[in-house]
């Protein structure tokens, strides 16, 4: 019964998972207990994407049922215990780009490990990073890019905030055109190939791992 | 079209009408010396060497014209958009100063800001309108087609296209949303009404808009739009893209559905998604074919998308990706023509169902981006052409040295057995010339050797 839910998640069955919801919460089960189930799945999606059995449009799909099922948790839910608990990314594709497809899967991957996500959107101009990543105390700023002409704000971004006394926020970078080449020539700290990486890179540096 | 007994011909000897046709274009080039055009003549010839698999002369180095040609004159990219002289001029420096074997082409990414300024365009922001001065132009993704909108497109695309699609995507043509389908018009008095909106101001506000847009678009094609012909006489240099199309699923996911809309349909309609992309196919096939009759020049350039590695699972590649697309290059060659393909991102997963495809052989060449080329050249080699991959990140981050040391190892590895040409693996926005320069150079060199 308790894997019925994360296995119509995994299997991206989209209505059974909706309908699965519904009744559990209609039998008055702990809400708490249902986003766990979806968030085991989510992971699940998540290492078979790793592993080449899933791809972006799964990661899409799981994302959007992920969504769902939190809004239809939200009125049972007054706030999520636990969630955040790792540290706080902010996250923004760079100035220039306006590419976010990439930037929302990371996010929602993050999210789901467990980190406090603040997420600027795209064309975040260097100074909004800095500032948010100060207000909020982050323990990373992730960047995220499609163009290779976005890879020269990335340094620009990079350089500003290693002038900015942000000594204790590490920089990742990602994006189509990014390569380890890509992070010496940016000063970032490392990357991640895809979502995936970018979290396993994210626990490394903030613990989890 | 290039005969008059063009139907009873087999797609092999379309071909050769075709190939016949690009080099007598060579008559209307006003070369600026012979020895000009015999180097624009040789160039061709090694296109064509390589295309039917070949050993050429040398490898051909081909570049995927982009923004570098503003970067390199110090324009800005919006000027790129606006100032036609100045647009004009900075590709012909490139031209000038890059001694590529085609033409370093406004085709990729540089359009005509002013006549998208006047219709409003909504689906792309450019420099200037949307973007930084300095930001290449990039597609504002939205469902711009709604995922209840699958049997309307069906019924008839065209209707769809014009009335919908058109309307949605440049502001300036709402009021088309007016009119009734053309397919409406069989005879009097029937029609009547059909004509009726154009008495609206609304309609006649957006027939001015669009006189103003034709203008526009003829400032550009005599302006930016006419430097690959003077590229050719100048320098010997062929354009080698005559005609574009597109997969039909792409058609579908890069600018009707969107990104995330294409992938959630494969989960949510997956039927409907199929039926469009079979809908597309004969369109796409037309487009790709009228715009070679034109230019003469008998390749078509495609660039895909959203079959690379990752963006679909293998089982999806071949059930919503390939057989439409397959059906286009099919459709394409049987017409005589070449198909280009641009393998943006990764397509290592892919390269197999490429090989045992039943494409003739010889007839498509296929530019890769993010791929390991020796399993390139394990797959496709002696089969088809192949193309790539000089990283556009090393053309930003490396040193000249570094791109000597690629191109070396890269043509050792792949360009031994010909059918083979030398092209960086995307567009070239930014890049350090130095490192352009080192390409061509090492392109040369070791490209002499094989």
């Amino acid at each position: 019964m308790k894997d019925e839910l994360t296995n119509a998640v995994v299997e991206l069955r989209e209505d059974d998972a909706l309908a699965i919801v519904d009744r559990l919460l209609g039998a008055g089960a702990d809400p708490i207990g249902i986003l766990d189930d979806s968030k085991r799945a989510m992971e699940v999606i998540g290492e078979k994407f790793a592993c080449g059995e899933a791809f972006i449009p799964e990661l899409i799909m799981a994302g959007e049922i992920m969504q769902e099922i939190s809004a239809k948790l939200r009125p049972h839910l007054a706030n999520s215990p636990g969630s955040g608990a790792l540290g706080v990314v902010v996250l923004g594709t760079v100035e220039g780009d306006i590419h976010d497809i990439g930037k929302d899967i990371v996010a929602t991957m993050l999210d789901i490990a467990g980190f406090e996500v603040v997420d600027l959107g795209v064309d975040v101009k260097v100074q909004r990073f800095i500032e948010v990543a100060r207000e909020q105390n982050a323990g990373i700023i992730a960047m995220s890019c499609l163009l290779t002409n976005a890879i020269d704000a990335m340094k620009r971004t990079v350089a500003a905030t290693r002038g900015a006394g942000l000594d204790g926020t590490r920089i990742m970078i990602g994006g189509a055109p990014v390569t380890q080449q890509i992070v010496a020539y940016t000063g970032a700290d490392g990357f991640g190939k895809d979502a995936v990486e970018a979290v396993e890179l994210a626990k490394t540096w903030l613990g989890g791992a | 079209m290039f005969t008059e007994d063009w139907d009873k011909l087999t797609p092999d000897q379309r071909y050769e009408e075709r190939m016949k046709a690009w080099f007598a274009t060579e008559a209307g080039i006003p070369f600026v010396s012979d020895e000009v055009r015999d180097a624009w003549r040789e160039r061709v010839q090694m296109l064509r060497d390589v295309i039917e698999l070949r050993k050429p002369k040398r490898v051909p180095v081909l570049p995927m014209g982009g923004f570098f040609a503003a970067q390199y004159s110090g324009l800005t990219a919006r000027e790129l958009y606006y100032d036609y002289p100045k647009a004009q001029d900075a590709y012909l420096k490139v031209n000038a100063d890059f001694d590529f074997d085609g033409a370093f082409s406004t085709f990729a990414g540089v359009f005509p800001g002013e006549m998208y300024d006047i219709l409003d365009l909504k689906l792309v922001s450019w420099p200037g309108h949307g973007t930084g001065d300095d930001a290449p132009f990039q597609y504002n993704e939205k469902e711009w087609m709604k995922d209840d909108e699958y049997d309307l497109l069906l019924r008839d695309p065209s209707d769809y296209w014009q009335r919908v699609y058109l309307p949605r995507i440049f502001g300036a043509l709402e009021p088309w949303s007016m009119l009734a389908p053309f397919t409406d018009i069989w005879e009097p008095p029937i029609n009547v009404p059909t004509f009726f909106p154009f008495s609206l101001p609304p309609m006649q506000q957006m027939l001015e808009k669009l006189v103003k847009a034709g203008e526009a678009a003829g400032r550009w094609i005599m302006g930016p739009g006419a430097v690959d012909g003077q590229v050719a006489a100048a320098y010997g240099r062929p354009g080698f893209f005559g005609g574009a199309a597109k997969a039909p699923y792409d058609i579908l996911g890069d600018t009707l559905r969107g990104t995330r809309g294409i992938m959630l349909d494969k989960f949510r309609r997956p039927e409907k998604v199929l039926e469009a992309c079979e809908r597309l196919v004969p369109l796409a096939i037309d487009q790709g074919r009228r715009g070679c009759d034109f230019t003469k020049v008998p390749i078509v350039f495609m660039p895909l998308h959203k079959g690379a590695d990752g963006f679909l699972s293998d089982a999806d590649f071949h059930k919503f990706y390939w057989p439409t697309l397959k059906a286009v290059i099919k459709g394409l060659i049987d017409e005589g023509l070449v198909v280009w393909l641009f393998a943006e991102g990764g397509y290592d997963t892919r390269l197999q169902a490429i090989a045992e495809s039943d494409i003739p052989r010889g007839r498509t060449v296929w530019l890769f981006d993010a791929t390991d080329m020796k399993e390139v050249k394990r797959h496709l080699g002696g089969f088809q052409c192949f193309a790539g991959n000089v990283p556009g990140g090393l053309l930003i981050a490396g040193t000249p040295a570094d791109v000597d040391d690629y191109v070396k190892r890269l043509i050792a590895d792949v360009a031994g057995d010909g059918g083979y040409l030398l092209a960086p693996g995307v567009v070239t926005d930014e890049a350090k010339p130095e490192c352009v320069r080192a390409m061509i150079e090492a392109g040369k060199r070791y490209g002499a050797q094989i």
